[in-house]
């Protein structure tokens, strides 16, 4: 896949104007409500743009909070950040390279597990993750109920139900990027462990990585990638990073083959 | 039990089935996999768009369509 045709440094700085307190990204599968939510914090503040060199619409928008204006992105519905797609590689570079000061991850209420993969995809990216599981109403009239509490104990991070399209939640939902971003809550992601092949071989690469990333990316999400044998991460970290020889550190890449584990 | 497994591409509109493997590699595996076809998935057929390919399935809340060329990489065991 061809990289972004434009420096997105420059970009990404266009998406964090310097005026805003926050940036918070907001991902999730398509049809989840994602936008409606998005509508919902930002009103009529908000503008779309092209991402530079790819046919991929990002939709930026604003909203005051306790005197704080927070720039909130809308990425591309995606059912994965695994980059098999233009629109899944703008999503997943967004979040790991743009820095986002959080990440809100909307899923469908109604069919929390299809979604909860991506939720747990963008957790192995970085701990500053809020779960907004919306159309709770529509879940509700399902007869499916959703223990909020206990998700967000299963997953480490904190979990607001909402019903976006009657503005329900969504002040649940600013208090808690609030709370992230400027009370620095702590989150504790719980990491998926994949099988024993897949660990060991994670725990020879990551720390042949740490050096080069500097703690700016997640190395075990990076191992992890380079397992899945995905070359495109390489290539975007040097650009956004200018890291030198990053391909050099991971001696395994193309030894092993690893069967990604769902299990 | 006693059921043949069979090619994803090959069951019938109205019908259900479950994953039994998933024979992709690289990208489509993942996408495969990413959709919510893992093993022990249920898949239902629901229709053929008008020219025959692609169908779409019922898989895990949301309906996907799929071409022959993807779904004859799932295997499958057709349930009752």
């Amino acid at each position: 896949m061809k990289g972004l045709a434009v420096d997105a440094r420059g970009v990404f700085a266009k998406l964090n104007p310097a005026h805003s307190d926050g940036v918070i990204a907001l991902a999730g599968n398509p049809n989840t409500g994602k936008s409606t939510v998005f509508n919902g914090l930002t009103g009529l503040n908000q503008h779309t743009g092209n991402w530079p060199g790819k046919t991929v619409v990002l939709a930026k928008g604003n909203y005051r909070y306790k005197s704080k204006l927070i720039t909130l992105v809308d990425l591309p519905g995606t059912y994965s950040l695994l980059a098999n797609s233009a629109d899944e590689q703008v999503a997943r570079d967004f979040i790991c390279f743009g820095k986002p000061d959080a990440t809100v991850v909307v899923v469908d209420a109604t069919c929390l597990e299809r979604n909860l993969n991506l939720a747990l995809q963008v957790m192995e990216m970085t701990p500053k993750v809020i779960l907004c599981v919306n159309l709770i109403d529509e879940a509700k009239r399902k007869k499916i109920e959703i223990d909020c509490p206990k998700l967000a104990e299963l997953l480490g991070v904190p979990v607001v139900p909402t019903a976006a399209r009657e503005k329900v939640g969504l002040d649940k939902l600013k208090e808690a990027i609030h709370q992230m971003v400027f009370a620095h809550q702590q989150t504790r992601p719980r990491p998926v462990r994949y099988n024993q092949e897949i660990e060991a071989a994670v725990a020879k690469i990551q720390p042949e990585l740490e050096p080069y990333l500097r703690g700016k990316i997640d190395a075990r999400w990076v191992a992890l990638r380079l397992l899945d044998g995905d070359t495109t991460i390489i290539t975007e970290i040097k650009k956004y990073l200018r890291v030198e020889n990053v391909e050099k550190a991971p001696r395994e890449q193309g030894e092993l083959k690893v069967v990604k584990c769902y299990k | 039990m006693g059921d043949p497994e069979m090619t994803l591409a090959c069951l019938p509109i109205g019908h259900r089935a479950q994953v039994v493997k998933v024979g992709a590699e690289g990208l489509t595996r993942n996408r495969l996999l990413d959709l919510g076809l893992v093993p022990s998935t249920v898949v239902e057929a629901v229709r053929k768009s008008p020219a025959g390919d692609p169908v779409a399935y019922k898989i895990r809340g949301a309906i996907i369509a799929l071409r022959s060329e993807e779904s004859r990489l799932v295997t499958v065991r057709p349930l009752a």
